[in-house]
């Protein structure tokens, strides 16, 4: 059974209008530890692939692809790495329903730009960050 | 803000799915904000707040 609506699939499908270049999902599981979240969590990254020709999705799996988990930084399933033109350092953990199913949307569209929706004098600060910097946000459902 | 700069990593972390981390960062209520492991606020913060708890994370090295 699918996860989003027709609805949700609708409203989705129009909101990708907005996307340029193309993302790909790279999606994080593992069967040992939470297999069915990642069951769920890989069905909805494809429902959402299904609706835009610019999104591709690669699954790995934590313990056996040990290097590219290393690389994004991943250390938890499941997961999706958000990755335009290159990677901006996007990550979900979670199956992103909810709150977290419009910011996986939006996130997309984000990198697909390449052009974040902030005013020009945070961008100027962020640009000359005088460090690396990792924020964790952490949410539920409802 | 992590598209607009490399040095900035975000993770979006679904709290119920994860008890641990949620225990581990001491997430009451949500959404709970935790920058470089040393500055956390709870709920939204309008953008130019939210920069300077950045900047604050950063400086705080």
């Amino acid at each position: 059974m699918a996860i989003m609506t027709a609805r949700d699939e609708q409203e989705v499908r129009k909101q990708f209008e907005r996307m340029k270049d193309s993302v790909k999902l790279v999606v994080f599981s593992q069967s040992l530890s939470a297999a069915e979240l990642c069951r769920q969590n890989e069905q909805l990254v494809r429902e959402v692939a299904d609706l835009s020709d610019k999104i591709s999705v690669e699954v790995l799996n934590l313990a056996i692809d040990r290097e590219r988990a290393d690389a994004y930084g991943v250390d938890q399933v499941p997961a999706i790495v958000v990755e335009g033109a290159r990677d901006y350092g996007i990550r979900f953990y979670g199956v992103p329903t909810g709150y977290e199913f419009s910011n996986l949307i939006d996130a997309i569209i984000v990198v697909s730009t390449g052009e974040p929706a902030l005013s020009d004098e945070t961008k100027s600060s962020l640009a000359a960050l005088a460090g690396p910097v990792d924020i964790k946000v952490f949410s539920t459902p409802t | 803000m992590a598209v607009a700069s490399d040095l900035v990593r975000a993770f979006a972390i679904e709290a119920t799915e994860f008890p641990d981390l949620s225990r581990a960062y001491r997430v009451m209520t949500v959404p709970k904000i935790v920058i470089n492991e040393r500055v956390q606020f709870e709920g939204a913060l309008p953008e130019p707040q939210f920069l300077a708890a950045v900047l604050e994370a950063v400086e705080a090295k």
